[in-house]
Protein backbone atom coordinates (compact mmCIF):
# COMPACT_ATOMS: atom_id res chain seq x y z
CA UNK A 1 0.00 0.00 0.00
CA UNK A 2 1.30 3.39 -0.87
CA UNK A 3 0.34 6.24 1.37
CA UNK A 4 0.87 9.64 -0.15
CA UNK A 5 1.53 12.44 2.27
CA UNK A 6 3.09 15.86 2.00
CA UNK A 7 5.76 14.86 4.50
CA UNK A 8 8.74 13.22 2.80
CA UNK A 9 9.79 11.52 6.04
CA UNK A 10 6.66 9.44 6.00
CA UNK A 11 6.80 8.75 2.35
CA UNK A 12 6.46 5.05 1.81
CA UNK A 13 8.00 5.25 -1.67
CA UNK A 14 11.40 3.74 -0.88
CA UNK A 15 11.19 -0.02 -0.35
CA UNK A 16 13.00 -1.57 2.61
CA UNK A 17 15.81 -3.09 0.58
CA UNK A 18 16.73 0.38 -0.67
CA UNK A 19 17.24 1.50 2.92
CA UNK A 20 19.43 -1.51 3.67
CA UNK A 21 21.57 -0.90 0.59
CA UNK A 22 21.32 2.86 0.45
CA UNK A 23 22.28 3.69 4.03
CA UNK A 24 25.74 2.06 3.94
CA UNK A 25 26.25 3.29 0.36
CA UNK A 26 25.59 6.91 1.32
CA UNK A 27 27.82 6.41 4.35
CA UNK A 28 30.73 5.20 2.22
CA UNK A 29 30.34 8.04 -0.30
CA UNK A 30 30.29 10.67 2.46
CA UNK A 31 33.29 9.02 4.14
CA UNK A 32 35.32 9.08 0.92
CA UNK A 33 34.33 12.69 0.36
CA UNK A 34 35.39 13.51 3.92
CA UNK A 35 38.83 12.08 3.18
CA UNK A 36 39.27 14.36 0.16
CA UNK A 37 38.38 17.62 1.87
CA UNK A 38 41.93 19.00 2.06
CA UNK A 39 42.68 18.81 -1.68
CA UNK A 40 39.18 20.00 -2.55
CA UNK A 41 39.33 22.98 -0.19
CA UNK A 42 42.85 23.93 -1.32
CA UNK A 43 41.67 23.84 -4.91
CA UNK A 44 38.69 26.09 -4.10
CA UNK A 45 40.88 28.47 -2.07
CA UNK A 46 43.27 28.80 -5.01
CA UNK A 47 40.41 30.15 -7.11
CA UNK A 48 40.36 33.33 -5.01
CA UNK A 49 42.69 36.09 -6.19
CA UNK A 50 44.54 36.38 -2.87
CA UNK A 51 47.86 34.99 -1.68
CA UNK A 52 47.36 31.70 0.15
CA UNK A 53 49.56 32.78 3.08
CA UNK A 54 47.97 36.22 3.51
CA UNK A 55 45.48 36.88 6.32
CA UNK A 56 42.58 36.73 3.90
CA UNK A 57 43.92 33.59 2.25
CA UNK A 58 44.17 31.83 5.61
CA UNK A 59 40.64 32.87 6.55
CA UNK A 60 39.22 31.67 3.23
CA UNK A 61 41.05 28.35 3.50
CA UNK A 62 39.70 27.80 7.02
CA UNK A 63 36.15 28.59 5.93
CA UNK A 64 36.20 26.52 2.75
CA UNK A 65 37.65 23.53 4.57
CA UNK A 66 35.49 23.72 7.68
CA UNK A 67 32.07 24.23 6.10
CA UNK A 68 31.87 20.89 4.27
CA UNK A 69 33.73 19.15 7.09
CA UNK A 70 31.34 20.32 9.80
CA UNK A 71 28.27 19.67 7.67
CA UNK A 72 29.44 16.13 6.84
CA UNK A 73 30.28 15.36 10.46
CA UNK A 74 27.01 16.87 11.61
CA UNK A 75 25.02 14.76 9.15
CA UNK A 76 26.75 11.58 10.27
CA UNK A 77 26.43 12.30 13.98
CA UNK A 78 22.79 13.37 13.80
CA UNK A 79 21.87 10.29 11.78
CA UNK A 80 23.60 7.82 14.09
CA UNK A 81 22.26 9.59 17.18
CA UNK A 82 18.75 9.66 15.75
CA UNK A 83 18.84 5.92 15.12
CA UNK A 84 20.30 5.11 18.56
CA UNK A 85 17.85 7.40 20.35
CA UNK A 86 14.90 5.65 18.75
CA UNK A 87 15.37 3.04 21.50
CA UNK A 88 14.85 5.70 24.18
CA UNK A 89 11.98 8.03 25.03
CA UNK A 90 11.23 10.52 27.81
CA UNK A 91 8.49 8.18 29.04
CA UNK A 92 10.91 5.27 29.46
CA UNK A 93 13.51 7.52 31.03
CA UNK A 94 10.99 8.78 33.51
CA UNK A 95 9.99 5.24 34.44
CA UNK A 96 13.65 4.28 34.96
CA UNK A 97 14.49 7.33 37.08
CA UNK A 98 11.35 7.23 39.17
CA UNK A 99 12.30 3.88 40.66
CA UNK A 100 15.93 4.69 41.53
CA UNK A 101 17.51 5.72 44.80
CA UNK A 102 18.64 9.31 44.66
CA UNK A 103 22.35 8.64 44.83
CA UNK A 104 22.31 6.52 41.67
CA UNK A 105 19.86 8.94 40.17
CA UNK A 106 22.44 11.62 39.37
CA UNK A 107 24.85 9.74 37.13
CA UNK A 108 21.98 7.78 35.62
CA UNK A 109 20.02 10.97 34.92
CA UNK A 110 23.10 12.52 33.34
CA UNK A 111 23.57 9.45 31.14
CA UNK A 112 19.91 9.36 30.14
CA UNK A 113 20.06 13.10 29.50
CA UNK A 114 22.50 12.34 26.72
CA UNK A 115 20.53 9.41 25.31
CA UNK A 116 16.95 10.61 25.55
CA UNK A 117 15.56 12.47 22.58
CA UNK A 118 13.83 15.70 23.49
CA UNK A 119 13.72 19.17 22.04
CA UNK A 120 14.11 22.22 24.23
CA UNK A 121 10.59 23.27 23.26
CA UNK A 122 9.19 20.39 25.30
CA UNK A 123 11.43 20.89 28.33
CA UNK A 124 8.56 22.32 30.38
CA UNK A 125 6.14 19.38 30.02
CA UNK A 126 9.11 17.08 30.52
CA UNK A 127 10.19 18.92 33.66
CA UNK A 128 6.69 18.77 35.13
CA UNK A 129 6.32 15.14 34.12
CA UNK A 130 9.54 14.22 35.91
CA UNK A 131 8.94 16.20 39.08
CA UNK A 132 5.34 15.06 39.43
CA UNK A 133 6.41 11.42 39.05
CA UNK A 134 8.40 11.83 42.26
CA UNK A 135 11.80 12.22 40.62
CA UNK A 136 13.76 14.63 42.83
CA UNK A 137 14.21 18.12 41.45
CA UNK A 138 17.97 17.71 41.69
CA UNK A 139 17.99 14.54 39.58
CA UNK A 140 15.81 16.31 37.03
CA UNK A 141 18.42 19.06 36.90
CA UNK A 142 21.19 16.55 36.26
CA UNK A 143 19.15 15.33 33.32
CA UNK A 144 18.53 18.82 31.97
CA UNK A 145 22.18 19.89 32.31
CA UNK A 146 23.66 16.77 30.70
CA UNK A 147 21.36 16.86 27.67
CA UNK A 148 22.86 19.90 25.97
CA UNK A 149 26.23 19.87 27.76
CA UNK A 150 27.47 16.47 26.62
CA UNK A 151 25.33 16.15 23.54
CA UNK A 152 26.66 13.88 20.79
CA UNK A 153 26.85 16.75 18.28
CA UNK A 154 29.26 18.72 20.45
CA UNK A 155 31.37 15.68 21.28
CA UNK A 156 31.50 14.41 17.72
CA UNK A 157 32.50 17.77 16.28
CA UNK A 158 35.10 18.27 18.99
CA UNK A 159 36.50 14.88 18.10
CA UNK A 160 36.58 15.67 14.38
CA UNK A 161 37.81 19.26 14.58
CA UNK A 162 40.04 19.40 17.65
CA UNK A 163 41.03 15.82 18.45
CA UNK A 164 40.09 12.90 20.65
CA UNK A 165 42.10 14.01 23.69
CA UNK A 166 40.13 17.21 24.19
CA UNK A 167 36.86 15.50 23.27
CA UNK A 168 37.50 12.96 26.04
CA UNK A 169 38.36 15.64 28.60
CA UNK A 170 35.21 17.47 27.65
CA UNK A 171 33.10 14.33 27.99
CA UNK A 172 34.47 13.47 31.42
CA UNK A 173 34.16 16.96 32.85
CA UNK A 174 30.81 17.77 31.26
CA UNK A 175 29.39 14.57 32.69
CA UNK A 176 30.93 15.27 36.10
CA UNK A 177 29.51 18.79 36.22
CA UNK A 178 26.02 17.52 35.39
CA UNK A 179 26.24 14.86 38.10
CA UNK A 180 27.79 17.04 40.81
CA UNK A 181 25.64 20.09 40.07
CA UNK A 182 22.52 17.95 40.45
CA UNK A 183 23.85 16.60 43.74
CA UNK A 184 24.70 20.07 45.09
CA UNK A 185 21.32 21.44 44.04
CA UNK A 186 19.71 18.48 45.81
CA UNK A 187 21.42 19.40 49.10
CA UNK A 188 19.94 22.90 48.95
CA UNK A 189 16.28 21.95 49.38
CA UNK A 190 15.07 23.90 46.40
CA UNK A 191 11.59 22.46 46.02
CA UNK A 192 10.18 25.55 47.72
CA UNK A 193 11.43 27.74 44.88
CA UNK A 194 9.30 26.09 42.24
CA UNK A 195 6.43 28.13 40.91
CA UNK A 196 3.45 27.58 43.20
CA UNK A 197 1.26 25.81 40.70
CA UNK A 198 3.96 23.25 39.93
CA UNK A 199 4.27 22.24 43.58
CA UNK A 200 0.55 21.74 43.87
CA UNK A 201 0.31 19.88 40.64
CA UNK A 202 -0.32 16.21 40.52
CA UNK A 203 0.06 15.49 36.89
CA UNK A 204 -2.09 12.80 35.41
CA UNK A 205 -0.65 9.36 34.94
CA UNK A 206 1.40 9.03 31.81
CA UNK A 207 -0.84 8.01 28.99
CA UNK A 208 -0.79 4.28 28.62
CA UNK A 209 0.64 4.18 25.15
CA UNK A 210 1.24 0.84 23.54
CA UNK A 211 4.94 0.14 23.04
CA UNK A 212 5.80 1.16 19.52
CA UNK A 213 7.30 -1.69 17.58
CA UNK A 214 9.79 -0.22 15.19
CA UNK A 215 11.60 -2.10 12.48
CA UNK A 216 15.20 -1.32 11.64
CA UNK A 217 14.01 0.57 8.57
CA UNK A 218 11.70 2.66 10.77
CA UNK A 219 14.72 3.58 12.88
CA UNK A 220 16.78 4.47 9.82
CA UNK A 221 13.93 6.68 8.67
CA UNK A 222 13.90 8.39 12.06
CA UNK A 223 17.63 9.06 11.66
CA UNK A 224 17.13 10.49 8.18
CA UNK A 225 14.26 12.66 9.37
CA UNK A 226 16.45 13.98 12.19
CA UNK A 227 19.15 14.92 9.68
CA UNK A 228 16.63 16.78 7.57
CA UNK A 229 15.21 18.61 10.56
CA UNK A 230 18.37 19.40 12.54
CA UNK A 231 20.80 20.12 9.73
CA UNK A 232 18.05 22.18 8.09
CA UNK A 233 17.78 24.23 11.26
CA UNK A 234 21.39 24.67 12.42
CA UNK A 235 23.26 25.20 9.15
CA UNK A 236 23.00 28.96 9.53
CA UNK A 237 24.61 28.78 13.01
CA UNK A 238 27.30 26.58 11.55
CA UNK A 239 28.09 29.14 8.84
CA UNK A 240 28.17 32.00 11.35
CA UNK A 241 30.37 30.00 13.74
CA UNK A 242 32.80 29.02 11.00
CA UNK A 243 32.82 32.62 9.75
CA UNK A 244 33.88 33.82 13.20
CA UNK A 245 36.37 30.97 13.45
CA UNK A 246 37.82 31.90 10.05
CA UNK A 247 38.17 35.56 11.08
CA UNK A 248 40.01 34.53 14.25
CA UNK A 249 42.18 32.09 12.35
CA UNK A 250 43.10 34.60 9.65
CA UNK A 251 43.31 37.95 11.39
CA UNK A 252 43.77 37.70 15.16
CA UNK A 253 47.48 37.91 16.03
CA UNK A 254 48.71 35.06 18.17
CA UNK A 255 50.37 37.39 20.63
CA UNK A 256 47.07 39.17 21.28
CA UNK A 257 45.25 35.84 21.79
CA UNK A 258 47.84 34.79 24.36
CA UNK A 259 47.34 38.04 26.25
CA UNK A 260 43.54 37.75 26.35
CA UNK A 261 42.90 34.02 26.53
CA UNK A 262 46.29 32.69 27.58
CA UNK A 263 46.79 30.72 30.77
CA UNK A 264 48.56 33.64 32.49
CA UNK A 265 45.49 35.86 32.62
CA UNK A 266 43.54 34.42 35.58
CA UNK A 267 40.52 36.56 34.84
CA UNK A 268 40.13 35.04 31.41
CA UNK A 269 38.18 32.05 32.76
CA UNK A 270 35.39 34.04 34.45
CA UNK A 271 35.39 36.43 31.50
CA UNK A 272 34.87 33.48 29.15
CA UNK A 273 31.85 32.36 31.20
CA UNK A 274 30.39 35.87 31.35
CA UNK A 275 30.72 36.17 27.58
CA UNK A 276 29.55 32.61 26.95
CA UNK A 277 26.32 32.42 28.95
CA UNK A 278 24.28 35.00 27.04
CA UNK A 279 25.63 33.78 23.72
CA UNK A 280 23.01 31.70 22.05
CA UNK A 281 24.15 29.21 19.53
CA UNK A 282 24.46 25.46 19.55
CA UNK A 283 27.35 23.06 19.70
CA UNK A 284 27.67 22.96 15.92
CA UNK A 285 28.15 26.74 15.82
CA UNK A 286 30.57 27.11 18.70
CA UNK A 287 33.05 24.32 18.01
CA UNK A 288 34.57 25.89 14.88
CA UNK A 289 35.24 28.95 17.07
CA UNK A 290 36.83 26.71 19.69
CA UNK A 291 38.98 25.12 16.99
CA UNK A 292 40.24 28.54 15.88
CA UNK A 293 40.83 29.74 19.46
CA UNK A 294 42.88 26.68 20.39
CA UNK A 295 44.79 26.92 17.12
CA UNK A 296 45.84 30.46 18.04
CA UNK A 297 47.14 29.41 21.43
CA UNK A 298 44.18 30.14 23.71
CA UNK A 299 44.48 28.24 27.00
CA UNK A 300 42.55 24.99 27.15
CA UNK A 301 40.80 25.79 30.44
CA UNK A 302 39.59 29.15 29.23
CA UNK A 303 38.36 27.69 25.97
CA UNK A 304 36.58 24.80 27.70
CA UNK A 305 34.88 27.26 30.05
CA UNK A 306 33.74 29.34 27.10
CA UNK A 307 32.41 26.34 25.21
CA UNK A 308 30.61 24.83 28.18
CA UNK A 309 28.91 28.06 29.16
CA UNK A 310 27.73 28.70 25.61
CA UNK A 311 26.34 25.19 25.20
CA UNK A 312 25.05 24.31 28.65
CA UNK A 313 23.55 27.57 29.82
CA UNK A 314 21.36 29.26 27.29
CA UNK A 315 19.16 32.24 27.97
CA UNK A 316 16.23 31.08 25.81
CA UNK A 317 16.05 27.81 27.71
CA UNK A 318 16.03 29.72 31.01
CA UNK A 319 13.15 31.83 29.72
CA UNK A 320 11.22 28.67 28.86
CA UNK A 321 11.93 27.23 32.31
CA UNK A 322 10.74 30.47 33.92
CA UNK A 323 7.24 29.00 33.56
CA UNK A 324 8.02 26.40 36.21
CA UNK A 325 10.98 27.81 38.16
CA UNK A 326 11.12 31.03 40.14
CA UNK A 327 13.81 33.54 39.16
CA UNK A 328 15.60 32.73 42.37
CA UNK A 329 15.82 29.06 41.46
CA UNK A 330 17.02 29.89 37.95
CA UNK A 331 19.72 32.12 39.46
CA UNK A 332 20.85 29.33 41.81
CA UNK A 333 20.85 26.87 38.93
CA UNK A 334 23.01 29.14 36.78
CA UNK A 335 25.34 29.88 39.70
CA UNK A 336 25.94 26.20 40.50
CA UNK A 337 26.55 25.19 36.90
CA UNK A 338 28.80 28.21 36.33
CA UNK A 339 30.80 27.28 39.43
CA UNK A 340 31.41 23.83 37.96
CA UNK A 341 32.47 25.36 34.65
CA UNK A 342 34.80 27.85 36.38
CA UNK A 343 36.39 25.04 38.38
CA UNK A 344 36.99 23.05 35.19
CA UNK A 345 38.50 26.10 33.49
CA UNK A 346 40.86 26.96 36.35
CA UNK A 347 41.88 23.34 36.78
CA UNK A 348 42.99 22.96 33.17
CA UNK A 349 44.73 26.30 33.06
CA UNK A 350 46.63 25.29 36.19
CA UNK A 351 47.77 21.83 35.13
CA UNK A 352 48.62 22.54 31.50
CA UNK B 1 -17.78 13.89 15.45
CA UNK B 2 -14.45 13.10 16.98
CA UNK B 3 -12.58 15.44 19.28
CA UNK B 4 -8.86 15.41 18.62
CA UNK B 5 -6.48 17.25 20.90
CA UNK B 6 -2.96 18.10 19.84
CA UNK B 7 -0.66 18.77 22.79
CA UNK B 8 2.39 20.95 22.25
CA UNK B 9 3.81 24.30 23.31
CA UNK B 10 3.70 25.64 19.77
CA UNK B 11 6.84 24.38 18.15
CA UNK B 12 7.02 23.69 14.44
CA UNK B 13 6.43 19.97 14.83
CA UNK B 14 3.26 20.60 16.79
CA UNK B 15 1.90 22.74 13.99
CA UNK B 16 2.84 20.09 11.44
CA UNK B 17 1.06 17.49 13.57
CA UNK B 18 -2.08 19.57 13.67
CA UNK B 19 -2.00 19.96 9.88
CA UNK B 20 -1.49 16.20 9.48
CA UNK B 21 -4.51 15.46 11.64
CA UNK B 22 -6.68 17.80 9.60
CA UNK B 23 -5.39 16.41 6.31
CA UNK B 24 -5.97 12.83 7.38
CA UNK B 25 -9.49 13.60 8.59
CA UNK B 26 -10.35 15.38 5.36
CA UNK B 27 -8.99 12.48 3.34
CA UNK B 28 -11.03 9.93 5.30
CA UNK B 29 -14.10 12.13 5.38
CA UNK B 30 -14.25 11.93 9.18
CA UNK B 31 -15.70 14.94 10.97
CA UNK B 32 -13.21 16.11 13.58
CA UNK B 33 -12.83 19.00 15.90
CA UNK B 34 -9.14 19.71 16.42
CA UNK B 35 -8.13 21.51 19.55
CA UNK B 36 -4.59 22.68 20.23
CA UNK B 37 -3.43 22.54 23.82
CA UNK B 38 -0.44 24.82 24.29
CA UNK B 39 -0.51 25.48 28.01
CA UNK B 40 2.27 23.60 29.82
CA UNK B 41 0.07 22.78 32.79
CA UNK B 42 -2.68 21.23 30.70
CA UNK B 43 -0.13 19.28 28.69
CA UNK B 44 1.33 17.79 31.85
CA UNK B 45 -2.11 17.07 33.30
CA UNK B 46 -2.91 15.01 30.22
CA UNK B 47 0.11 12.83 30.94
CA UNK B 48 2.11 14.04 27.97
CA UNK B 49 5.83 14.53 28.61
CA UNK B 50 7.14 14.43 25.10
CA UNK B 51 5.42 16.65 22.60
CA UNK B 52 3.59 16.71 20.31
CA UNK B 53 0.99 14.39 21.79
CA UNK B 54 -2.37 13.44 20.30
CA UNK B 55 -5.54 12.29 21.98
CA UNK B 56 -8.70 11.13 20.23
CA UNK B 57 -11.96 11.39 22.16
CA UNK B 58 -10.09 11.75 25.42
CA UNK B 59 -7.76 8.79 24.87
CA UNK B 60 -4.07 9.49 24.43
CA UNK B 61 -2.81 7.74 21.32
CA UNK B 62 0.56 9.30 20.60
CA UNK B 63 3.37 11.21 22.29
CA UNK B 64 6.68 12.50 20.95
CA UNK B 65 7.52 13.36 17.38
CA UNK B 66 5.44 13.44 14.26
CA UNK B 67 2.82 10.69 14.04
CA UNK B 68 2.99 8.04 11.36
CA UNK B 69 0.46 8.91 8.66
CA UNK B 70 -0.92 5.38 8.39
CA UNK B 71 -1.35 5.09 12.17
CA UNK B 72 -2.96 8.49 12.32
CA UNK B 73 -5.61 7.33 9.87
CA UNK B 74 -6.12 4.24 11.99
CA UNK B 75 -6.83 6.32 15.10
CA UNK B 76 -9.25 8.55 13.28
CA UNK B 77 -11.05 5.62 11.72
CA UNK B 78 -11.42 3.62 14.93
Amino acid sequence: MTVETHDPALHRGAPDWLWYVGTPAVGVVLYLLYGQLIPISEWVTALFPVARDSHTGEAIAFFVYDVPKVLLLLTGIVFVTGVLRSWFSPEKTRAILAGKREIWGYPLAALLGVLTPFCSCSSVPLFIGFVSAGIPLSVTFSFLIAGPMVGPVGLGLLYGLVGWQIATIYLVFGFTIATVAGFVLGRMGLERYLQDWVRELNAGPVGDLPEERLTLVDRLKIGAEQVREIVGKVWIWVLIGIGIGAAIHGYVPEEMMLRIMGGEAWWSVPAAVVVGVPMYTNAAGVIPIVEALLGKGAALGTTLAFMMSVIALSLPEMIILKQVLTLRLIAIFIAVVSAGILATGFLFNAIL
Amino acid sequence: MKTVKVYGPGCKRCETTEAMVKDAAAKLGVAVEVEKITDAKSIAMAGVISTPGISVDGKLVHAGGLPDAAKLEGWLRA
